[in-house]
């Protein structure tokens, strides 16, 4: 409708193979990029970069669990447990060798990558439930470990305090400042995940979705790539446990108890399982939903209840409600998640006013 | 596009908002209403609630409305993270925490913003060192304090602590071990055995460490530190183990009248006692005021009021946030613009504060945040709660000076 997609020829291979190749779907990403990096820093106030780095933070994790349960096919419930493996790595590193975010953020991941695929490996004789259940177990042991080992605790109450990180000696200690640094490792984790999917690699995650035999007959390394995949999904949950390190200048295991990797789960589940786009609407509407309702509520409820004391109570269950409800309101309406939701929307309004 | 959304969806909450008023003072406020700890936040959220109900009622704080924002964080890190930005847009000059976790994770930030918290019952325990934390109140008992008292407690009862035998019930994670340190000091000092008893969650199965505390270590005292549902279960399974309820002593969070009524109340639970920081019963001045506050509104009083345990603990918290603000009103010349650090300072000059015995008599100015680490032990009875001991301190002296060996370790 609003523009023509015909007209373009691809006619090299770099143009072919491009992110974007459609000069609207270009335009589209460099105006969110202005409103990202430009806009929403000058303007938006303190309060909502909050609820921005909140929902950074989860789009980070989600994109890496929804290429291993989206991408690859293999449901993990230990994702919350690689999430602290890196916040301690983190910690350990920012507070006994003072090293940079730079070094600690990676390292974080890569340490979660190494503990991922010893837990993935029972992946490669087992699926589904069973899996479920081993990567479970995974998410206890992981924190019971952490836990007792006041090496890595840093003592009886699991927390190690990290200083925030600094860029040029610049320490990032506001609203504003961490925003950025959660939004440049946002965006490095979508660009990675954008090329995840659609490389040699991402393909055979596909494959060996779709049906592991068929995959292995085509020649692909099941029992490699299903590790791989749980690797890449760890190393992403490592970063994300980085970042709230960084962000709450604390390393906690209480940060990640097992209803986060549930919580997680329902991102992939509720954005779309496969998809960058789904994970990130996935991330964003369990992230911004509970916040929402908390604050239609607070702005609405009073006129509606009188009895203020009570309103407190209501308020709260009211948020589960209707948490619950709009969850499995867009489920019916749409199973495949918010994603197919967009590209329904998106391909309706493609050809309109025309409906073929 | 989806964070467009998100934008757009939070404009509304915004237009909601409105910016501090001239006479009014707001402060924020966190519980959890429905995640894991439901049981405890909702009386003691009631409890905060109408305390400031009732200071409004009278007049407010030097003639200023305090407007309490209140959060439910679930127990819950990113909510909580939230639910504190939010009370600073809105201009809070102070916050109650609820939670270890969340209490640890906005630290950093408090000092930051120079906002005063308080944690009562929870948190750090080295947050007591006023220089080190200024702007975190553990007031009024941390789990290290706690841990001393109940050794003091223990040494009351047995009348001496050397050769004899203290197990340590706990809960397997980072709370329930956090008293470990101070109590295998003390052993040290005292000369008594410890040995240590833990409890993985959800702690519903505890006959093995039951029978093992009652009859292999044959312990001449247990001290028992377990949350949610564990604490009755702990309370039958010593009973079927033979062990003795009366030289059982449990901290904070395990003695509460939920805990005696799912252990088969007060006749079954009875010689259980626990540590306690604000008065436990029905039996104190301001909840006749409070039932006077509803009867003048024509309402019913809460059914949460019932559960003196934690409601009290809420009376307590409310009551030390006023007084606070009492202060830093008074030091800022009357004026309802007060600032963080001028309650903070409100916070060190709270002294003599007792609310008709309901609280301790706290002390935090001179550094020591936490006002001195007051206690009280509560006995079950058959018809309820009734005071075992007075107001007093275990071994503040040595826990004090692991809290300052702990804040010199982080600097």
């Amino acid at each position: 409708m609003f523009h023509r997609e015909s007209g373009y020829y691809k006619t090299s291979y770099a143009s072919d193979s491009a992110l974007y190749p459609l000069p609207i779907a270009r335009f589209a990403v460099a105006g969110f990029a202005i409103l990202f990096f430009v806009v929403a820093p000058l303007l938006v106030s303190s309060y909502y970069l909050t609820i921005l780095n909140l929902v950074g933070i989860a789009i980070v994790g989600a994109l890496g669990l929804n290429i291993l349960v989206g991408l690859t096919g293999q449901i993990s419930i230990g994702h919350a447990a690689f999430m602290s493996v890196g916040a301690y790595t983190a910690a350990n590193l920012a507070t006994r060798f003072d090293l940079p975010f730079w070094i600690t953020l990676p390292a974080g991941g890569l340490m979660a990558a190494a503990i991922g695929i010893i837990v993935g490996f029972p992946s490669v004789r087992i699926k589904g439930l069973y899996l479920a259940i081993s990567t479970l177990a995974a998410q206890f042991i992981i924190d019971w470990f952490i836990v007792h080992t006041p090496a890595i605790s840093g003592g009886f109450q699991a927390s190690i305090q990290v200083p925030r990180p600094s860029v040029f000696g610049i320490i990032l200690d506001t609203q504003r400042e961490l925003y950025l640094f959660i939004l440049v490792t946002v965006v490095i984790a979508i660009i990675i995940a954008l090329n995840i999917a659609r490389s040699r690699v991402g393909r055979a995650f596909i494959a060996i979705r779709d049906q592991d035999i068929a995959a292995e007959i085509l020649g692909i390394d099941v029992r490699r790539y299903k590790l791989m995949a749980f690797a890449i999904s760890s190393f992403y949950a490592g970063v994300t446990g980085v970042l709230y390190t960084y962000y709450s200048g604390v390393a906690n295991n209480e940060f990640f108890p097992l209803v986060v990797s549930i919580d997680y789960l329902a991102m992939v589940i509720i954005g779309g399982m496969g998809s960058v786009l789904g994970a990130i609407f996935g991330a964003t509407f369990v992230t911004l939903l509970p916040i929402a309702i908390d604050l239609f509520m607070t702005s609405v409820g009073p006129y509606l209840i009188e009895d203020t004391g009570a309103l407190s109570g209501i308020k709260s269950h009211m948020r589960l409600i209707l948490f619950g409800g709009l969850i499995m309101f867009f489920l019916v309406v749409e199973p495949e998640g918010l994603n197919r939701l967009w590209l329904n929307i998106r391909s309706y309004f493609r050809v309109w006013p025309f409906s073929y | 596009m989806k964070r467009i959304l998100a934008t757009i969806a939070v404009a509304g909450g915004l237009a909601a908002m409105t910016a501090a008023q001239a006479g009014e003072i707001v402060i924020g406020q966190m519980t959890d209403r429905t995640g894991p700890t439901a049981n405890v936040g909702n009386p003691l959220g009631d409890g905060v609630q109408d305390y400031i109900d009732l200071i409004n009622s009278q007049g407010g704080v030097g003639g200023h409305t305090i407007r309490m924002l209140e959060v439910d964080n679930q127990y819950k890190v990113p909510p909580a993270v939230e639910g504190y930005q939010r009370f600073k847009s809105e201009g809070a000059v102070l916050v109650g925490l609820y939670g270890t976790p969340i209490t640890q994770a906005l630290t950093a930030d408090l000092q930051k913003d120079m906002i005063p918290a308080t944690s009562p019952g929870f948190g750090t325990a080295a947050s007591a060192d006023g220089e080190a934390y200024p702007y975190l109140f553990p007031a009024a008992s941390s789990y290290w304090s706690q841990a001393g008292s109940a050794v003091e407690y223990a040494k009351q009862q047995m009348g001496g602590l050397k050769g004899k035998k203290i197990a340590y019930l706990f809960y397997d994670n980072p709370a329930g071990r956090e008293g470990l340190p101070v109590l295998r000091k003390l052993s040290e000092l005292e000369g008594f055995t410890l040995n240590e008893f833990p409890v993985p969650a959800p702690g519903i199965e505890m006959d093995n460490q039951a029978r093992d505390i009652a009859r292999r270590f044959r312990a001449d005292f247990v001290i028992s530190h377990l949350f949610g549902r564990a604490p009755s279960v702990q309370i039958n399974a010593l009973k079927r183990a033979g062990f003795s309820l009366d030289k059982v002593v449990s901290f904070v969070w395990g003695a509460s009248e939920a805990d005696v009524a799912a252990a088969g109340g007060f006749e079954a639970a009875e010689g259980y006692s626990g540590i306690q920081f604000a008065g436990v019963g029905d039996d104190f001045q301001i909840r006749r005021d409070i039932e006077a506050m509803y009867k003048a509104q024509g309402k019913e009083v809460r059914e949460s009021m019932a559960s003196t345990v934690f409601y009290n603990r809420g009376l307590l918290i409310g009551a030390l946030h006023v007084e606070a603000l009492k202060h830093a009103v008074a030091a800022n010349g009357g004026n309802a613009n007060v600032t963080g650090t001028q309650v903070r300072d409100g916070f060190r000059a709270v002294s003599d504060f007792s609310l008709g015995g309901l609280m301790p008599p706290l002390n935090m100015g001179g550094g020591d945040h936490e006002g001195g680490g007051w206690t009280r032990v509560f006995k079950v009875t058959k018809t309820g709660f009734a005071p075992a001991t007075d107001w007093f301190k275990g071994y503040r002296d040595v826990v004090f000076g692991m809290i300052k060996e702990e804040t010199a370790k982080k600097n």
